[in-house]
């Protein structure tokens, strides 16, 4: 089983990395950008029964250690 | 005088840190492998400054889930003084012993010089002694956040150790280096022996560093 992890700042924590990213694109000529958040994107292959068990281990993986919950918000899409 | 430092893969401050000590306390320091498992009875535990486990995934994360930790944890519960200079503020906010979070500095920078910080909490056992003081930051990673209901309960409960400053002691954006929240350089825990702080103060520690001021933090400890 496949789970596909993305991980990104909370909407009202500033990104300042996202920012510059915008900044760039709009020198490069994309004049409708509105705005850009930066994140993580992690996969993990793993042994699992379903999916069911795999997005309960997947979330605890992510709340323990992958992302950090004071900042960052995660989703989950398992394959 | 019992003091011990923690030694990661990548810290490198610990041996600073050891000779900030000994040369104050005229006691060395135990210097303790990550991968031990336990920590003799000590009156202070150093988790040095560095770049531990390469900061991947966060700073601190990896370090945080160190053998190790689960002891300094454990001792912190206990009462045990234990100070975290920049990678190590990051390690024990991973760790769950400190609120809030670091993120990238707001200038997406290293940045690398003095600054001046001042005690908010001036009772602590890490502050007492200090007042406006001057020395070195070097991070990347040092733009302390916490939510706005984290921030009240550690201002209610005086958990703000430092704040950047100017040279009259005046906490104002222009004094902020790195976009911290509220001008943080330091936090303590609820019960005031936890300290996590960004600048160096054994890196000022010396006359040969050309400043003094950082030994006020370890004398509060250890005399």
């Amino acid at each position: 089983m496949l789970a596909k992890i993305y991980i990104t700042l909370k909407k009202d924590v500033l990104d300042p990395q996202g920012s510059v990213i915008a900044n760039s694109l709009k020198s490069l000529g994309f004049n409708n950008i509105e705005d850009v958040r930066q994140g993580k994107y992690i996969e993990i292959k793993l042994d699992s029964e379903n999916e069911e068990s795999a997005n309960k281990q997947i979330n605890e993986m992510c709340e323990k250690l992958l992302a950090n919950l004071v900042i960052e918000d995660y989703k989950v899409e398992i394959d | 005088m019992k003091s011990h430092v923690i030694v990661f893969p990548g810290s490198n401050c610990d041996r600073d840190v050891a000779v900030a000590i000994k040369n104050i306390s005229g006691h060395q320091p135990q210097m303790v492998w990550h991968k031990e498992t336990s920590i003799d009875q000590s009156d202070l535990i150093v988790v040095p400054g560095g770049f531990s486990y390469g900061d991947y995934l966060r700073c601190g994360a990896m370090a945080s889930t160190s053998p190790i930790m689960q002891d300094v944890v454990k001792k912190a519960k206990e009462g045990v003084p234990v100070l975290g200079i920049c990678n190590g503020f990051q390690i024990l906010i991973e760790s769950g012993l400190l609120d809030g979070a670091l993120m990238r500095n707001s200038s997406l920078s290293f940045i690398c010089r003095d600054i001046l910080i001042k005690p908010k909490n001036q009772s602590s056992v890490f502050t007492k002694k200090t007042q406006v003081a001057k020395m070195p930051i070097a991070h990347n990673e040092g733009n302390f956040f916490v939510t706005s209901e984290q921030l009240k309960k550690i201002q209610d409960n005086d958990q703000i150790a430092f704040q950047y400053c100017d040279e009259n002691g005046n906490v104002s954006e222009h004094s902020n280096p790195n976009g911290s929240l509220e001008n943080i350089a330091g936090i303590l825990n609820e019960n005031k022996n936890v300290l996590g702080m960004m600048p160096h103060p054994e890196r000022a520690a010396e006359l040969a560093h050309g400043c003094e001021d950082g030994k006020t933090i370890f004398e509060s400890i250890l005399n």
